[in-house]
């Protein structure tokens, strides 16, 4: 079968575009209402559940609040910036989804439909690459509000996705190495079993990349600036960060670009560890398209749906955890998310990446094929990995609190202080001692 | 005897937060998958009530309809806060009632003090929270509105040993 061609191929893409934005707008309104809910079971409430049924349409309410709100123009804002700042927000998060491969292809008349809206030959870069521009929006926001408060968010936000762009980007060079391309469609296919065929694993790769695997979650909950690594919004000390200034539909697009840095996030942790649309245990699902656009396999309708049903269940099983997570953990120091970001993560991934490159390297020139034992042995190097950082390593050293040591230091610092200002009162009054040259006092000395 | 003091081994600066941060999950993950909630859907389920309540007050009548007050002005005395607008009548048989009995339930801070001096026991407190009006004037209870309520009475003492004895 041959890919889908000339007007067929337009209506069929435009076709995905609708079905695919639409799902994923849906998936953020979703997505707030999910996080509210489970939000509220962790802390043995109820959460919404009064709007529609279970409180499923909160969402729909909410979302007509918001067009109904007043929209405010803070006199210290400059316009311009101050109305582009939430489109840059909401722009990067919500156009990353088009090259993530949904569901296997689909068969129609006029050829296979690749589930994936624009199959990039570089995906992954442009993955990275609209990924940090997510950074535009929030230091635009913090610096046109005209508010010390956005101001200052902005500036922790810019420093913040700056700092961990370089992990994250870092950490899916293992998963790159191991499937030899930056086509996202070729690291589903790295992940699925093919008997017998020594081109892909067979395993998903958070099994051979665990460590790589845990470095790219934690990366991607600090680029989406989420807890513990929500400093640019830091309620408790910024009012609420970088969108302070804003209320309405203004407000609501900086959170629907949030949810949607989220949601992708999520998405592509499912697509680079958990297998994409793959679905665990069954070879029926063996279908993939080669750069070249030839079609293996059989594709079929219902395939197609049931891939979309287990990709969308992984990824909001991800997002889930990115919830539980956040209502766990509590905020980072901003020196504390310096030190883990500059002083532990970028060095470790540098160390991981040369581990992961060694390891492979003398498996291949042991002659062992790709395959399941191939990632058992790179899973063996990776629970070394995490026990070496985890149990030996982590000890006041990866996240440092302000303990013993600090208040040591404080009261150093304050003794210093004390001695010196001593030292200049002694010389002082010597001073005025011998100008005067009168009669030695002993005890005048000794008072001060 | 004195008691002492528990002085904590507090973690310094050698605990690991992968592992304190695992622990942390665990709790959380309990909490959110037992069904126990702590949240109360209140217009639907409402809280089960104290008898010694003392809210919305509600006038009590004799058999035949008339209310019990002999307008004696005890409780506009006692009341703190003057809530209480009592002007007594006699009728033809030289019996006292209240003409004009008014109880402004916004003013109120329901002390229960009319309830206990009241000589007939014709003002009582009731077990009932729930007011909301849309004006103040609304707030004040004439002796009409008083008579025509139907909650519970407050059991400011039990009915069987009055003199708490």
């Amino acid at each position: 079968m041959t890919e889908i061609s000339g007007g067929p191929f337009v209506i069929a893409t435009i076709l995905k575009v609708l079905v695919f934005f639409t799902l994923l707008i849906l998936s953020i309104a979703l997505g707030t209402y999910v996080e509210r809910r489970l939000a509220a079971f962790i802390q043995d409430r109820s959460g919404p559940n009064r709007v529609g049924p279970i409180g499923l349409l909160q969402v729909a309410a909410d979302g007509l609040k918001n067009l109904l709100k007043e929209e405010t123009w803070p006199s210290a804002a400059y316009k311009g910036f101050f109305l582009l700042a939430p489109a840059m927000a909401l722009i990067p998060g919500t156009i990353l989804f088009a090259v993530i491969p949904f569901a296997s292809p689909a068969p129609t008349r006029w050829g296979y439909v690749d589930m994936i809206v624009a199959d990039v030959p570089i995906g992954v870069l442009y993955i990275l690459a609209i990924a940090s521009l997510g950074v535009y929006g929030v230091v635009m926001a913090g610096w046109s509000s005209g508010s010390k408060y956005a101001f200052l968010g902005g500036l922790r936000g810019s420093a913040q996705m700056v700092s961990y762009e370089v992990g994250l980007s870092l950490s899916l060079v293992p998963v790159l190495m191991l499937a030899g391309d930056v086509r996202v469609p070729e690291i589903v296919t790295l992940q699925q079993h093919y008997p017998g065929d020594a081109t892909t694993l067979g395993v998903w790769l958070v099994a051979p990349l665990l460590v790589g695997t845990f470095l790219f979650y934690l990366t991607g909950l600090a680029e989406t600036n989420r807890l513990p690594f929500d400093l640019p919004e830091a309620e408790a000390e910024l009012v609420g960060g970088y969108h302070t200034e804003y209320s309405s539909m203004k407000f609501a697009a900086f959170m629907m670009g949030e949810y949607g840095h989220l949601i992708t996030t999520a998405m592509l942790v499912t697509v680079f560890f958990f297998g994409g649309w793959d679905i665990p245990f069954w070879s029926g699902d063996n279908i993939r398209v080669t750069a070249d656009g030839s079609l293996i396999g059989e594709p079929a309708w219902w395939k197609t749906l049931l891939t979309l049903l287990a990709f969308m269940v992984k990824a909001g099983l991800v997002f889930a955890t990115f919830i539980w997570v956040r209502w766990t953990l509590p905020r980072f120091r901003y020196d504390q998310l310096m030190d883990l970001g500059w002083k532990f993560i970028i060095e470790f991934v540098t160390v991981y990446i040369v581990v992961i490159a060694v390891a492979i390297y003398v498996l291949d020139r042991a002659g062992l094929e790709f395959g399941p034992a191939y990632a058992a042995a790179l899973l063996g190097v990776n629970v070394i990995l995490a026990v070496l950082v985890f149990f030996l390593f982590d000890r006041g050293r990866l996240i440092r609190g302000a303990g013993r040591e600090a208040e040591r230091e404080a009261r150093r610092r304050m003794l210093d202080a004390r001695r010196q200002v001593r030292q200049q009162a002694l010389a002082r009054a010597l001073g005025e001692e011998a100008a005067l040259a009168a009669t030695a006092d002993d005890s005048s000395e000794e008072g001060e | 005897m004195a008691g002492s003091v528990k002085v904590l081994k507090r973690p310094g600066t050698e605990g690991s937060y992968v592992r304190a941060a695992s622990k942390g999950l665990g709790v959380t993950l309990k909490h959110m998958i037992r069904p126990y909630k702590v949240t109360q859907q209140y217009p639907d389920e409402k809280w089960e009530l104290a008898p010694r309540l003392r809210g919305t007050h509600r006038m009590a009548v004799h058999e035949d309809g008339r209310a019990k007050c002999v307008g004696c002005g005890l409780c506009p005395t006692v009341c703190p806060v003057n809530c209480i607008k009592l002007i007594p009548a006699e009728d033809e048989n030289g019996e006292r009632y209240a003409a004009i009995y008014e109880i402004d339930e916004f003013r109120c801070i329901f002390c229960g003090f009319c309830q206990e001096v009241c000589p007939v026991e014709a003002i009582h407190l009731g077990v009932h929270y729930e007011n909301a009006e849309y004006s103040r004037e609304r707030w004040v209870y004439d002796l009409e509105r008083l008579t025509e309520l139907e909650h519970p009475y407050t059991a400011l003492w039990d009915p069987a040993d009055p003199t708490s004895q």
